[in-house]
């Protein structure tokens, strides 16, 4: 197309960039400045605080628990939903075929069109002390020593809470990892099948190479979901109990929507800016790196 | 809005397995231990399947029971199929979470992507001056996530009026949701080509008529697709709606639950249909439209 000017080609994207500059750089930029003030949503007024409140959060409580926290659910959410869903795709590749195997594909997908406030709301029934089914299940197969409030107590309320994820997501990222499997031309298998190689040799000698760009993407997208893990906590917990659920995404709310110390806020918001910065950065060199021609 | 899309595509649709290629597991299954690995796998399949279901299943017969009847049997059907707690719930607020959710999405839905075709047809099709760092810098916005704005957002706001309002949600689910948007349509709308463009304009039509009749068309698939992922965004969206809406009147349903839950801690039953009412209309369009789905989230991954 050559026939517009180049300025009027401006026009197309105009709303766009307004948008996109105004309601999210700005406000990025804003953000760090905000981190070095303290201010509160009562008294507009900002005093400069330098770098105390980064001296603050290195040694706040809560931040380690929250870094230990989006940790954990990084690790169990790579593990699970990556790695088994790498194994269950593989799975419903060569044992399901045409419409059984779509079929298991929505079932399996179907929790992640819900919202995660409906699915929390939900856990919290399920994991309740009185009337959940979890107890319920463990005391139907004898594991009564088992049954506990699961979101009550510090110990387990941050698994409760991972575990329920794993059930949102697995089936989502299967779904997206059965997509790269059938996009592996079928005479690799067949090569691997003559060469003498069962389906476990098959898996490892053939899936997981051949899908190991889409698995890096999404095990970097799963992590950094994590940095965002929000909705849950709110929902099912709070934080709490004992603060033994803090996450990055609840102790930035928490500082600037309970407490009202925006600027502290805003130094939290900052830190989690830099860790993902730092995971995209890994993300843009492991792509180039480890991308697989066929 | 239209669900039943075809979804032909520039790139190949996605098949189920088997088609292609013929079972491999079926050559061992004649042996013993061929067959007790396939009945291992098919348990494992299933028990999968039931472990997904059914705490869905739980939610919606749990609705239609009474209270008492959830706490004294979890595992008991519904004595009735009494919508009554439907009924309780629709009047008691879901009906204003449900209609706010209804437009915000769709209001945003209409500005993402008008905003994101246009966008994407400059960015592709046209001369457009800097090209390479203004595409650097929208899809830049796809590392930015709610957590790292939340305080300014919500500054901004106020400053602008704009607190409290389903404007306000609209102006910021778009602008948070273009990158991506802009990312999955540009990608497509790069692999048309030129001559078909350039032959509209040669015999005549403007600009804005070939966008409109040439462009737009050809970009439907993606533009569902596109459509699809992103309704399912706005409408279970939960950080900023939680910020930025204060007024219980405006609230969309995920935020709105959770003032449900709190106003109804001992009516379950209520709280379990209003789960219902906000998990079933995605429920549905993915059902409807489940490749296109699935189809619009693996291209958002890369290939």
């Amino acid at each position: 197309m050559t026939t517009t000017s180049r300025v009027r080609s401006l026009l197309w994207i105009a709303p766009t960039l307004i948008l996109v500059i105004g309601l999210m750089y700005v406000p990025l930029l804003q953000n760090i400045r905000l981190s070095f003030f303290n201010w509160s949503i009562f008294d507009q007024e900002m005093n400069f605080v330098g770098w105390e409140n980064y001296r603050q959060a290195l040694v706040d409580p809560f931040l380690g628990t929250a870094l230990r926290n989006n940790i954990a659910y990084a690790a169990v959410s790579v593990v699970v939903q990556v790695g088994f869903g790498l194994v269950l795709a593989s799975l419903l590749d060569r044992f399901a075929t045409g419409r059984l195997q779509g079929f298991l594909r929505s079932v399996y997908f179907l929790p992640a069109t819900i919202s995660m406030t409906v699915t929390g709301v939900l856990f919290t029934f399920v994991y309740d002390p009185n009337v959940g089914i979890l107890n319920a299940a463990l005391e139907a197969v004898g594991l009564d020593f088992l049954t506990r409030a699961w979101l009550a107590e510090p110990s387990t309320a941050m698994g409760a809470i991972i575990a329920m994820s794993q059930w949102q997501w697995t089936g989502y990222i299967t779904a997206l990892l059965l997509v790269a499997i059938q996009r592996i031309p079928a005479d690799l298998y067949e090569a691997a099948s003559l060469d003498g190689a069962g389906p476990v040799r098959q898996f490892f000698a053939v899936t997981v190479p051949l899908t190991r760009e889409m698995v890096a993407i999404l095990s970097l997208v799963t992590v950094s979901n994590a940095l965002l893990l929000f909705n849950e906590v709110v929902v099912m917990t709070g934080g709490g109990p004992n603060n033994s659920t803090q996450v990055l995404g609840t102790i930035v709310y928490q500082n600037a929507f309970v407490n009202d110390r925006m600027g502290y806020a805003a130094t939290m918001s900052t830190l989690v800016l830099a860790l993902t910065m730092t995971l995209g950065i890994v993300q843009m060199i492991w792509t180039r790196r480890k991308r697989v021609t066929l | 809005m239209s669900t039943t899309a075809s979804t032909s595509a520039v790139r190949p649709p996605l098949r189920d397995g088997g088609h292609r290629r013929p079972p491999r597991a079926a050559g061992r299954g004649a042996s013993v231990s061929g067959r007790l690995v396939r009945i291992a796998v098919w348990v494992l399949l299933t028990l999968m399947a039931i472990g997904v279901l059914y705490p869905l299943f739980w939610m919606v017969s749990s609705s239609f029971k009474t209270s008492t009847e959830i706490f004294s049997s979890p595992w008991a059907l519904p004595t009735s199929l009494s919508p009554e707690s439907f009924v309780t719930a629709w009047e008691r607020g879901v009906f204003q979470y449900f209609v706010n959710s209804v437009i915000i999405t769709v209001g945003s839905l209409v500005l993402v992507l008008g905003l994101g075709t246009a966008a994407s047809f400059a960015l592709t099709k046209l001369r457009l001056p800097f090209a390479a760092p203004i595409t650097l810098l929208v899809l830049g916005g796809l590392m930015i996530s709610p957590t790292m704005i939340l305080v300014p957002v919500f500054q901004l706001m106020i400053a602008l009026h704009l607190h409290d309002t389903l404007f306000g949600m609209v102006l910021v689910y778009t602008a948070y949701r273009l990158p991506f948007t802009i990312f999955l349509i540009r990608a497509y709308m790069i692999t048309l080509p030129d001559e078909v463009l350039e032959a509209s304009m040669i015999d005549g039509a403007s600009l804005l008529q070939t966008f409109w009749r040439i462009v737009v068309p050809l970009c439907r698939p993606v533009l569902v697709s596109a459509g699809l992922v992103y309704v399912l965004f706005a409408w279970n969206e939960f950080p900023f709606a939680l910020v930025l809406l204060n007024d219980p009147e405006l609230k969309t349903l995920p935020v709105g639950l959770l003032d449900f839950k709190s106003a109804l801690q001992t009516n379950w039953s209520v709280l379990f249909a209003g789960l219902t009412f906000a998990a079933l209309p995605m429920i549905a369009l993915f059902v409807a439209a489940q490749r296109t789905f699935v189809r619009g989230l693996a291209d958002g991954m890369g290939k």
